[in-house]
């Protein structure tokens, strides 16, 4: 704790803590490529430099090692698919493997056979686009995001 | 928030976090705010301690909001539209209403006065298993304090009551004129960090961004010609929710889902539906930033980027639209979700040319009223605006319905009590009540991979009252069985008298624990909103180790 302290930060963001509606104001320490100090921003009507534990010490996601870092493909097979192992692929490959399925099922069933859920933790550009794709691409009203709330 | 777009004509909080300690009272219910909303509750605190206001608690739970309520209502699970009704009865028979506030600004007041008539305290009393004398003092502090909140949270919302639950809480409102002030309103806090932007943005079945209908002709006209997308590919019938989805998934009407960013093997209620449905259907993509109980089911799963490497904006609960920036580089070879999307949009046809988030945002704001003043310049320049703010030099919108109510006049809506659909007996003798606490997040995809925060919550707890657990033999720290008729899982007993009797409380951030596997699938008619928050359940002492 105290070494990260001392530790220069190469650059401070301010930007939204991704936990809670709330959406506190903070400031991201960055140094070597890691998030090591977040403090609340006062310069708001929203938290006035506080912040909650989540908010302040709840980062370690973002440098988890298990984060995707490739896209996967299921490997072809005869067994269920949640039993099947994933490969890794291009971005070509598994992009197209997508839209390959999405333009047979639409052809094919129509497009109320596919539904999209968007999310409360995406940004608002996020869901626009994906409720754009659902409607405007696509062709379907089926697009929900988990929380309803 | 289908209750308060119908009573009012909006579903957001019409008020700000920043005029909270302006309330003489404060009417908290279904909402752990302190741990779900912790910083929201410091200017509740502050309104207490250094105001003198009057907190009103309406809550099964000794939550911590309790050490500083004037007074507490630890009402049955499920029977909060008895509570409130007998609210408004008391307010009418005592002459507390705000006449000229009911006769400007609102109708349906006379349908509505005859249906609470029959809502006396003690029959609401009976139900709710409080004490009518509570409840007609709650209704005295709330009708004759200068300025009195509202506020409330999914334990309102997640009943399959739910929407009748916030229009009796609007009713209140209309009945006082508690509404379009500092310091009142009707508050709905939203849990995630962008349900709100996510609801805004026609993240919905039956809505285009801004809340404007599929069904309306004139909006479909509109984002067709803004969208450069033939008129007939807009479907006019509103789509499938996300439960009426894993049930089409089941019957096989879906065949292909594509899910962004959420985990609904672990948010979803009653899993093993879940489950099934995505195992079933024949086609299942995953945008997400990790490889979660969802992904493993998927034949595609697509690396995202975490709110720390990509730009774009969040709604906050309080309709504020605020920046994240991109303060680190992308691992691997992921991609910000709004190029994943523009890449697959552009290979089934479109043609989409973004060159960054701020260009998405343009687009959207000139096609959605309320955001149409706001852009990532200006929120560079200004920081955070809450809508409506419709032109680049209006300021935002603090406060809604202050002139007159977003649908025109306040619209009173009946509603009865009807009890939950499941009620314990013999063979479930408990309610089981579920919640998220304050240390991790949702489906814990985020906050359980913290070491830091894993060392002070590290293990599935049901929190059980001392004299049940007496009842049933089972002692603190304990392996306890809870059991629904859906499912079953083991967690370690709390005893601890913060839940009433007859009734226990689960988190669902746990994936070997999930709670959601006990929980029902039945859900509110209209907003359908799964009802998490009771069910039947029993508890079994059980030896092995949590
Ligand atoms: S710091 Fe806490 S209260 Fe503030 S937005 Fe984040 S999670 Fe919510």
């Amino acid at each position: 704790m105290t070494t990260s302290l001392l530790r220069q930060s190469e650059r401070i963001v301010h930007t939204t803590c991704p936990y809670c509606g709330v959406g506190c104001q903070i400031d991201l320490h960055i140094a070597n490529g890691i998030i090591y100090r977040v403090d609340g921003r006062f310069d708001n009507d929203v938290n006035h430099g506080n912040l909650c534990v989540k908010g302040r010490f709840g980062y370690d996601f973002v440098h988890a090692p298990d984060r995707l870092r490739t896209p996967l493909l299921k490997e072809k097979g005869d067994g269920a698919r949640a039993e099947r192992a994933f490969q890794p692929a291009s971005w070509d490959e598994a992009l197209n493997s997508v839209a390959d399925q999405l333009r047979h099922l639409r052809d094919h069933y129509g497009p109320d056979s596919i539904a999209f859920l968007t999310s409360a933790k995406c940004t608002n550009e996020e869901n626009y686009l994906m409720q754009k794709l659902a409607r405007g691409v696509v062709g379907t009203n089926n697009v929900d995001h988990c929380a309803r709330l | 928030m289908a209750g308060l777009a119908t009573t009012v004509g909006s579903g957001a909080m019409t008020n700000s976090i920043l005029d909270i300690p302006q309330a003489d009272v404060l009417l908290v219910t279904g909402s752990n705010t302190t741990e779900a909303h912790p910083v929201l509750s410091l200017q509740m605190k502050r309104a207490v301690r250094q105001h003198g206001a009057k907190l009103i608690l309406i809550d099964p739970r000794r939550i911590e909001l309790a050490d500083f309520a004037a007074l507490h209502l630890r009402h049955k699970p499920g029977t909060d539209v008895a509570v409130f009704n007998a609210m408004a009865h008391v307010i009418i028979q005592e002459g507390l209403v705000n006449v000229p506030f009911v006769q400007a600004r609102t109708e349906g007041y006379a349908a509505f006065a005859a249906a609470v008539a029959e809502w006396t305290p003690e029959r609401a009393a009976a139900i709710a298993e409080v004490s009518a004398a509570d409840i007609v003092q709650a209704a005295r502090l709330y009708a004759q304090a200068q300025n009195a909140a509202i506020f409330w949270a999914m334990g309102i919302t997640q009943h399959t009551t739910g929407t009748d639950n916030v229009k009796a809480l609007s009713n209140l409102a209309l009945l006082t004129g508690q509404i379009g002030r500092p310091g009142t309103g009707l508050n709905p806090l939203r849990g995630q960090n962008n349900v709100q932007g996510a609801c805004d943005m026609g993240g919905l079945p039956n809505v285009f961004p801004g809340y404007q209908p599929v069904s309306s002709a004139e909006a479909r006209q509109k984002f067709a010609a803004g969208w450069q997308t033939p008129l007939e590919r807009l479907s006019p019938t509103p789509g499938l929710t996300v439960t009426e989805i894993m049930d089409g998934a089941l019957s096989g009407r879906i065949k292909g889902i594509v899910i962004m960013g959420e985990n609904p093997m672990l948010s979803d209620p009653n899993l093993h539906h879940v489950r099934q449905a995505l195992e079933k259907v024949p086609f299942l993509a995953v945008i997400d930033i990790f490889l979660n109980e969802t992904g493993q089911l998927a034949d595609v799963v697509l690396p995202a980027a975490s709110f720390a490497e990509k730009e774009g904006t969040f709604t906050s609960t309080e309709r504020r639209v605020q920046l994240i920036r991109a303060a680190l580089p992308l691992p691997g070879e992921a991609q910000p979700d709004w190029q994943i999307l523009t890449s697959l949009a552009n290979r089934l046809g479109a043609e989409w040319e973004y060159e960054n988030p701020g260009e998405i945002f343009a687009e959207m704001a000139g096609l959605t009223g309320s955001y149409a003043g706001i852009s990532h310049a200006r929120l560079e320049r200004e920081g955070g605006l809450q809508w409506p703010c419709p032109t680049l030099d209006h300021p935002g919108t603090p406060i809604l319905h202050t002139e007159k109510f977003s649908r025109g006049l306040g619209l009173f809506c009946p509603v009865d009590y009807i009890p939950p659909v499941e009620e314990t007996d013999d063979d479930y003798p408990f309610i089981l009540s579920t919640g998220r606490i304050l240390f991790h997040w949702h489906g814990g995809t985020m906050s359980r991979r913290s070491p830091g925060l894993e060392a002070i919550a590290p293990q599935a707890e049901v929190e059980i009252n001392p004299a049940d657990a007496a009842r049933s033999g089972i002692a603190d720290g304990q392996a306890v069985r809870v059991s629904s008729r859906r499912g079953e899982v083991i967690a370690a007993a709390r005893i601890t008298s913060r839940s009433p009797q007859g009734t226990i409380f689960m988190t669902f951030h746990f994936a070997e624990a999930a709670a959601n596997l006990l929980t029902i699938g039945a859900v509110d008619p209209i907003a359908k909103i799964p009802e998490y928050k009771v069910c039947a359940v029993r508890l079994t002492p059980c030896q092995e180790s949590v």
